[in-house]
C-alpha cells in the first residue's frame, strides 16, 4: 500500500490553563515547530474536547495520543501505552457520560471506524494548579515526547522533515 | 430513617460536580450541589492585553469552547462601543448556532438518553415492529425496516462480543426504565445516526472558525475571515454552498427526529412532567444579534419571575440597564472570601478564595451563587422558551406548539405549557431551540450571502484602546444559557474579569439568603427507587445539560465516579 493511503493524527489533550495540563498541546505544537509533516499526517490541538473530534479520528491507521497521565509513577515519568494495555486503560474509565477521549473512541468503536492502532504518550504531571506555564519539570520532557512521537510516525513510513534542516 | 447519598463525580464532563441528597420516605428531603474544582481564569487574565482575552477564556471548558471566545469579544468591544461589520456579526452567528445545534443533538442522544433508554432491552425488540412504528411518527428516510434490522444485528454483535464499551455503565434493568424493546430499539437506532449527523454541525463551525475544537477567527472588532466571491484560499460561493447543504441534512433530522422522539419520552414517562420543577424564575438573553451595534436580534430574552409568563420584563440589548444592574454574586456558601459580607456585581467580582472542607449549613462548593435582583434563576433553553412564547416570537411557539401536539398525540391526554416547567421540559425546551436555531442557520447564512452579493466584503473594525478605565459586558445565550463576560480596562489593560456561566446560574450553592439553586431545588422531593442507583438523581441533574466549565482532562488510571450511601 502507498503510504500516502494511510493516515495518521497525532492529538495532543488537556486543559492549557492548568499548568502541566497542558503537556499534550504543547507537544503537538512543539512537533509542529519541529518537523514538517506530510498530508496524511494529522496534528490536532484537542484540548478538552470530545465529540467535535470524531470527524478527523475517524478510519485512522494510527492514532498517538500524548496527554498527562496518573498512573502513580514519579512527577515527570514519561509512559508508553500500547497494545494490549490500550483497551483496558481506555474501558476501565467508560461511563454513558462523559464526553473525553474514551468515549470518542467509544463511539468510533460503534461506528466501526476505530483506528487500527492506537499509543498513548504521556507524562507524569507535577502540578494542576492553575497557570499559562508548566512546571520547569514536565516541560523539560516535551522535547522527548516530541521525539518519541515522531519516531513513532518515522517507524511506520510517514516522511517527516526537520524544519531546521529546511532551514540549512 | 434518612440516608445521605453521595454522587462524586456527577460525570466527567462536568468537571467534578458533586450531588448530595438526603432521601427519607423513598423521596429527596434536602439536596446540595457542590463544585468540586476552582475555576480561576479570572486570575490568569489580570494584566493581559484584552484582545488575547478570548483565545484564552474558550479554554474554560472543553465543551463550550466557542462560547466563551465570542461572549468575551462581545465584552470588550461593548467597553469600546465598538461596532462590528455585517458580515462578522452573520459569520458569528453561523458559529453559534452551528454549535449550538452541535450541542444539543449530543447532549440528548450521548449524553442523557440513555438515562431514559434500555439499550439491553432493545436487543429484544422485533426490527420490523420497530420500523413501523418509527414510520408512523415521522416521515424520516432512515426509519426503515431495513435500517432497524442493520441496528439491531450491530447491536448484538456488540454486546454478544462483550464490548459494551460507551454502554457499559447504564443502568440497564433499573425499575424507572420503561419503555418498550421497540422504543428503545429506535432510540438506539437515533443514537448511532445522531453520531454520524453531529458531525455535519461541526464542520460547519470548523470552516468558519478555521479550526474546530478551538475557533481561530475571532477578533476583537469583528472575525479574521477574509470574504472574497472568486479565491479559493478563503471563504468561498462554493464552501459555503457546502454548508447550506450540511444545514439542510441537520434541519431534517432535528425536525423529525429529534423532536419526535423527545415528545415521545415525555409521552412514554408522563411522572416525570411533574418531577424536577425546582426553581420558576427564568432568565435568558436575546441574542444573535441582526445589525453591526448589537441592538436587533432573533429572539428575545428577559426575566419571568415564579412563573407567571404574563408578567415578563424583557432585556433588550447589550446596554439595557435592567440586565446589567441586576446581576450580582453571593460567596456565603462558597469557597470564597469577600472583602465584606453580601453580593457583589460582577464588575467589583472579586476571586479570592478559602476552602473550608464540605459543610451542609455553611461553604460547600467553588461555584459562587448568582442572583438576579436578588433572586435565584434557572437559564437554559426552557428560560429561552418561555421568554420566546411570552413575548409572542413566532418561531419558539410554532415549535413549542409542535412539540405539545406530538407528545399530546402520544400520551393520549392534552399535554400544556404547564407540563414544561419539569424535568422533561427542559429536554423538550432544547429540542424546541434546537429546532428555531437551526432554521435560523438557514436565516443567516442567506443574510451573509445577500450582504456579500451587495459588494460588501469587510469583515473586521481595527479597536483602539483609550489610556482610561473602560468596562464592558458581552451576554450570549449558549447552549446552557445565559453567559455573560464582564471586563475592566486600564489603559488597554485587563484590570478585572469575570465570568458569569449558565451552569453557575444552575448549579450555584444556596444564595445569600440561604435559598437553594436550581439543581438542588428541582431536586426536591424526587422518588428514589433504589438508593444505590440513583437514577432519578442523575435524571434530572443531566437535563439542566451540566457543564462545570474548567473540565480538567487528566488521563486518570484510579478514580471512577463513586456513589456513597450512609445512614445520617
Amino acid at each position: 500500500m502507498e503510504t500516502s493511503c494511510l493516515r495518521a493524527v497525532v492529538i495532543g489533550i488537556g486543559n492549557t490553563i492548568l499548568t502541566d495540563e497542558a503537556a499534550g498541546v504543547r507537544v503537538v505544537e512543539a512537533l509542529e515547530r519541529a518537523y514538517e509533516v506530510p498530508p496524511n499526517v494529522q496534528l490536532i490541538d484537542g484540548g478538552t474536547s470530545g465529540m467535535e473530534m470524531i470527524e478527523e479520528l475517524s478510519n485512522l491507521d494510527i492514532l498517538i495520543v500524548v496527554d498527562v497521565v496518573k498512573t502513580g509513577a514519579a512527577p515527570g515519568t514519561v509512559v508508553k501505552i500500547s497494545g494490549d494495555e490500550i483497551p483496558v486503560f481506555f474501558r476501565k474509565k467508560l461511563s454513558p457520560h462523559q464526553v473525553a477521549l474514551p468515549d470518542v473512541l467509544a463511539c468510533l468503536e460503534l461506528l466501526d471506524t476505530m483506528p487500527k492502532e492506537i499509543i498513548v504518550l504521556g507524562v507524569e504531571p507535577v502540578s494542576l494548579e492553575l497557570g499559562m506555564e508548566m512546571t520547569s519539570t514536565v516541560a523539560r520532557q516535551v522535547p522527548v515526547l516530541v521525539e518519541m512521537a515522531a519516531a513513532e510516525l518515522v517507524k511506520r513510513g510517514y516522511a517527516l522533515t526537520a524544519r531546521t534542516a529546511l532551514v540549512v | 430513617m434518612s440516608k445521605r447519598i453521595t454522587i462524586d463525580p456527577i460525570t466527567r464532563i462536568e468537571g467534578h460536580l458533586r450531588i448530595d441528597v438526603d432521601v427519607d420516605g423513598g423521596k429527596v428531603q434536602k439536596a446540595w450541589s457542590s463544585g468540586q474544582m476552582w475555576r480561576g481564569v479570572e486570575l490568569i487574565l489580570l494584566g493581559r492585553d484584552p484582545r488575547d482575552a478570548w483565545a484564552i477564556t474558550q479554554r474554560i471548558c472543553g465543551v463550550c469552547t466557542t462560547v466563551h471566545a465570542i461572549t468575551s469579544v462581545r465584552a470588550v468591544e461593548n467597553a469600546l462601543k465598538l461596532e462590528i461589520p455585517l458580515n462578522a456579526q452573520y459569520i458569528r452567528n453561523l458559529i453559534i448556532l452551528a454549535h449550538s445545534v452541535h450541542d444539543f443533538i449530543v447532549h440528548f442522544y450521548h449524553l442523557s438518553a440513555l438515562d431514559w433508554v434500555d439499550v439491553t432491552s432493545a436487543l429484544k425488540a422485533d426490527p420490523d415492529k420497530t420500523a413501523i412504528l418509527g414510520e408512523s411518527l415521522s416521515s424520516w428516510h432512515l426509519n426503515s425496516k431495513h435500517e432497524m434490522r442493520r441496528v439491531h444485528e450491530r447491536l448484538k454483535h456488540f454486546v454478544n462480543g462483550g464490548q459494551l464499551g460507551i454502554f457499559t455503565n447504564g443502568y440497564w434493568g433499573h425499575p424507572a426504565m420503561k419503555l418498550s424493546p421497540e422504543v428503545n430499539l429506535l432510540a438506539v437506532a437515533h443514537y448511532l445516526q445522531a453520531l454520524e449527523v453531529q458531525r455535519k454541525a461541526n464542520k460547519i463551525v470548523a470552516i468558519l472558525g478555521s479550526k474546530t475544537p478551538h475557533i481561530q477567527n475571532v477578533a476583537v472588532g469583528g472575525v479574521a475571515n477574509p470574504l472574497a466571491t472568486d479565491s479559493q484560499a478563503v471563504l468561498t460561493v462554493e464552501r459555503l454552498m457546502a454548508i447550506k447543504g450540511w444545514i439542510d441534512e441537520l434541519s431534517d433530522f432535528v425536525k423529525n427526529v429529534y423532536l419526535i422522539d423527545v415528545a415521545a419520552v415525555g409521552a412514554f414517562y408522563p411522572e416525570w412532567t411533574q418531577i424536577g420543577k425546582g426553581i420558576t424564575n427564568y432568565l435568558s438573553v436575546p441574542d444573535i444579534p441582526l445589525d453591526t451595534k448589537g441592538t436587533q436580534f432573533a429572539f428575545p430574552g428577559g426575566f419571568i419571575e415564579g412563573g407567571n409568563l404574563a408578567g415578563r420584563k424583557p432585556i433588550t440589548s447589550f446596554n439595557d440597564a435592567y440586565w446589567t444592574k441586576g446581576v450580582e454574586e453571593s460567596v456565603k456558601h462558597s469557597w470564597y472570601d469577600y472583602e465584606k459580607a453580601g453580593a457583589l456585581h460582577p464588575f467589583k467580582g472579586e476571586t479570592k478564595p478559602n476552602y473550608t472542607d464540605f459543610k451542609d449549613d455553611a461553604k460547600y462548593s467553588w461555584m459562587k451563587s448568582p442572583t438576579f435582583y436578588g433572586k435565584t434563576a434557572q437559564v437554559g433553553p426552557l428560560a429561552r422558551v418561555l421568554n420566546g412564547v411570552a413575548a409572542g416570537h413566532a418561531p419558539t411557539t410554532k415549535y413549542a406548539t409542535a412539540a405539545l401536539d406530538t407528545v399530546s398525540a402520544l400520551a393520549q391526554t392534552k399535554i400544556g405549557l404547564d407540563a414544561m416547567h419539569s424535568t422533561i421540559g427542559r429536554h423538550a425546551a432544547r429540542a424546541i431551540t434546537c429546532c428555531v436555531n437551526v432554521d435560523l442557520l438557514a436565516d443567516q447564512w442567506t443574510a451573509l450571502l445577500s450582504n456579500m452579493g451587495k459588494g460588501d466584503l469587510s469583515t473586521f473594525n481595527k479597536p483602539v484602546f483609550p489610556k482610561d478605565e473602560i468596562m464592558g459586558m458581552g451576554f450570549h445565550e449558549a447552549p446552557r444559557g445565559a453567559l455573560s463576560h464582564w471586563v475592566v480596562i486600564d489603559n488597554g489593560k485587563i484590570k478585572n474579569y469575570q465570568c458569569v456561566v449558565p451552569s453557575t446560574w444552575n448549579a450555584c450553592p444556596r444564595n445569600e439568603k440561604d435559598e437553594p439553586g436550581p439543581y438542588e431545588s428541582s431536586l426536591l422531593n424526587t422518588p428514589i427507587a433504589d438508593p444505590e442507583k440513583p437514577l432519578e438523581v442523575l435524571r434530572t441533574i443531566h437535563s439542566f445539560d451540566p457543564c462545570i466549565a474548567c473540565a480538567i482532562h487528566l488521563t486518570d488510571t484510579q478514580s471512577d465516579t463513586a456513589i456513597t450511601v450512609k445512614a445520617v
